[in-house]
């Protein structure tokens, strides 16, 4: 038969319709354990997945399952999420999420799957070896959503060098931290006395810290507490100490570009997350490897009260159609093995407790992080931002009145904004 | 009366004869299934041709523009939000009143996109014309220039945005370290929420310049010479041939590179976020409506209001195109 136009156009047609229908087809039916060869991983860039990717190939010899790693950046992650799991995308089956985040979130929409049972049947790994404050912080409304990858803490980076030329005392309250910065505060010679989060909505996780230990919280019975007395003192400490020993274009800075000016030597003190410390301790990047040192969370009026929360847990995608494989490599990449030797490799803060116990895995950061670690293990506060599913939102009414601090606006009536927005958005989210 | 009918088998008579019988073709007696099944749809194919030759490009543009518009228009009329899966309900038009009557966010992020367009596009038509000009002449390492001066435009904008922050880091980056070195105020460029657009704006002519002089070089090059003569011939000086020569037969052509330059300021997106992230900004100093739309999407999961919103910028792009289109008509009178 010769090749015709109209021919041509049947067979078109023919070949489009027939992919239209496979594609629409849907997949074939859930298969069986035994039958997976090959599961995917989301995450976010954080030390677990740097440090675990060492691993995988092992992981491939002695399971026969091959693993596919999908890492992106920590905003990206959020979005990739939205978009995949609002189509119900089943090609990748072990989320690693930000757990404060997305949590609730995710949760509502149904997209994690519950492994409340499976923790608890696992008795050979160890649910409870994960310490206390680490599987609360993934537990939501009672149901378990994932396994803690890593803890952190607010800790105090400081320059030893420039305390000990200055005859100054590393600082234990609020008010001490103030004078230091004052003190070596230099903007001629482009020293800042202070760096930290000033970006509005970066800044809340680390704004935290210093709203506990005003005595305050973001919420208080169900209801929003962010004009309360102690946060709009809070906010008014922050922003000051940043408005008047911070660096220039402080408002633009996340946790990047801040610890970015303490690794060049250019600010005395550096206020973030202890995980952050191996930057610092890198040669390649940082010019303090030698004259950095930690101190814990100053106190303030209510005492030293910083975060120590879980920044990334693994869940399983629940339209995942391999969720048994998934939990399998979870507890793997998650066992008290694995995480400690994660913790001495790639300082990986191991929310296991006993891989604190390991004095090799412990040995591995430096003497002041975990003595550190150990004496925040009371008194911390388990969440670092507002607890609500629209976490985003959230952030961005909390935010605004530390720009209005560091811009030396008037704070309490920034702080009533804010207060009322949170309780609009409390108020929309709670079950009718 | 004898009346008699001929009997049935009788021999026909003469004039029957004569008649031409019903002649015998085959196709008459094929099975009429047979003869539907090809050349039925084959003449319907021939018949409808031009339609079906169209069929797969229509059918590209229904799943890949028209369904996403309609189901954007769609979820812009209802509360969604958490996820699309999730049960909503039709609220009309509460979502658009809500934009429109928003003075917080959206009419702020209104105008920052219109200035934004507004400046970018100015520049880039000025300058873009001068060096499309220059270029103009031949000149000895013509395509040195030539090459040269699309380097911007090759470069990934979040590349471009990271380079620019670096450069324009007001503690460390170079251009602050420059301006102290020769006694000039530091300046907080994309850091200060006072500086921040104008900076973006002025990245963008950076980048986009170079495409407007390539476009307008096309269209200077398919110029007539004899208006030039005759204008010289009538003593016209330079500056007035620019004016009442080149301008008025480069107007189509320029029009053409604002309209394309428009659509994309509009909706400019990768540099301000590479810049300045989220929200743009902790004051939501450089939140366009396209930055505005991505965070109440992607960050607050508000698909009715990221819809309504969507489809109110929709509308905007259209306005600037018309405005552009009657500038073009007008000036080709």
């Amino acid at each position: 038969m010769s090749i015709t136009r109209r021919n041509l156009i049947l067979a078109g047609g023919l070949g489009t319709a027939g992919l239209t229908l496979a594609a629409c087809g849907g997949g074939s039916p859930a298969k069986q354990d035994e039958d997976v060869t090959d599961i995917t991983v989301v995450s976010g860039n954080n030390p677990w997945v740097q440090g675990l990717e060492k691993h995988l190939d092992r992981y491939a010899e002695e399971t026969g399952v091959a693993v596919h790693l999908d890492t992106y950046g920590n905003e990206q992650l959020n979005d990739q999420y939205k978009v995949k799991l609002n189509a119900s995308d089943d090609t990748f089956d072990v989320m690693v999420f930000q757990v404060q985040d997305v949590a609730r979130e995710f949760a509502r929409n149904g997209w994690l799957l519950d492994v409340t049972d499976r923790v608890e049947a696992e008795s050979d790994w160890g649910w409870d070896d994960f310490q206390e404050a680490a599987r609360e912080a993934v537990t939501v409304d009672d149901v378990v959503l994932g396994v803690p990858l890593m803890t952190e803490r607010h800790v105090v980076y400081y320059r030893k060098d420039l305390l000990e030329k200055a005859g100054m005392a590393v600082p234990t309250t609020l008010d001490e931290l103030e004078a230091a910065a004052e003190a070596l505060h230099d903007p001629g010679s482009g020293m800042s006395g202070i760096a930290m989060r000033g970006q509005a909505v970066a800044a809340v996780t680390q704004f935290s810290s210093f709203l506990y230990s005003f005595g305050g919280d973001f919420q208080a019975d169900g209801a929003s507490a962010l004009n309360s007395d102690a946060a709009i003192a809070a906010y008014d400490y922050y922003g000051r100490v940043l408005r008047e020993f911070g660096p220039e274009g402080v408002t633009s800075m996340g946790w990047v570009e801040a610890s970015a000016l303490f690794a060049q030597g250019r600010a005395a003190f550096y206020l973030d997350a202890d995980s952050q410390a191996y930057t610092f301790l890198d040669e390649s990047s940082s010019s303090v490897v030698e004259t950095v040192d930690f101190a814990p969370f100053p106190a303030g009026p209510a005492g030293s009260k910083p975060y120590s929360i879980v920044p990334w847990t693994a869940g399983i995608n629940s339209f995942s159609r391999k969720q048994d494989a998934a939990w399998k490599f979870i507890t793997w990449a998650t066992s008290q093995g694995m995480l400690t030797t994660l913790m001495s490799e790639d300082t990986l803060p191991s929310p296991r407790q006993s891989s604190w116990d390991d004095d090799a895995a412990a040995g591995s950061f430096p003497a002041g992080l975990v003595t550190n670690v150990q004496a925040t293990l009371d008194g911390v506060v388990g969440h670092d931002r507002p607890q609500v599913e629209q976490v985003a939102q959230a952030r961005e009414y909390v935010g605004a009145p530390i720009i209005a601090s560091i811009n030396g606006e008037d704070v309490p009536a920034a702080a009533t904004k804010a207060d009322e927005q949170l309780q609009e958005l409390i108020d929309a989210e709670a079950p009718a | 009366m004898i009346t008699g009918t001929a009997p049935a088998g009788a021999e026909p008579d003469a004039a029957h004869l004569s008649a031409p019988g019903p002649v015998f073709r085959p196709e008459d007696h094929r099975p009429e299934r047979r003869r539907g099944l090809r050349d039925r749809l084959g003449s319907w194919i021939d018949r409808h041709l031009k339609v079906l030759f169209i069929a797969p490009s229509v059918a590209y543009i229904a799943t890949m523009i028209a369904f996403p518009i309609l189901y954007t228009v769609y979820l812009s009329l209802t509360n969604s939000q958490g996820a699309v899966t999730r049960p909503f309900d039709m609220v009309g038009l509460e979502n658009y009143t809500h934009w429109l009557t928003d003075t917080d966010r959206f009419w702020p992020a209104t105008w920052r996109t219109i200035y934004y367009t507004a400046l970018a596009l100015a520049l880039e038509m000025v300058f873009g014309l001068a060096i499309a000009l220059l270029l103009r002449k031949s000149f000895r390492g013509q395509g040195i220039v030539r090459a040269a001066i699309l380097a911007p435009l090759v470069a990934t904008p979040v590349a471009i945005g990271m380079m620019w922050m670096l450069l324009l880091e007001p503690n460390i980056g170079i251009v602050n370290h420059m301006l102290g070195n020769l006694s000039l105020p530091r300046l907080g460029f994309l850091t200060s929420p006072g500086q921040a657009l104008t900076t973006l704006a002025l990245i963008d002519v950076w980048q986009w310049t170079p495409m407007v002089a390539l476009i307008l070089l096309a269209g200077l090059s398919s110029l007539p010479d004899e208006p030039y003569e005759a204008a010289s011939v009538d003593g016209a000086s330079r500056l007035q041939q620019f004016w009442y020569v080149t301008l008025p037969m480069l107007w189509p052509t320029m029009a053409a590179a604002m309209m394309l330059r428009a659509v994309d300021a509009l909706k400019s997106f990768d540099v301000i976020y590479a810049t300045k992230g989220r929200g743009g900004g902790s004051e939501h100093e450089v939140e366009t409506l396209n930055i505005l739309a991505y965070g109440q999407s992607f960050e607050f999961s508000q698909y009715g209001r990221a819809s309504a919103l969507l489809m109110i910028f929709l509308m905007l792009i259209v306005a600037a195109l018309a405005v552009i289109h009657i500038l073009r008509k007008a000036g080709q009178q």
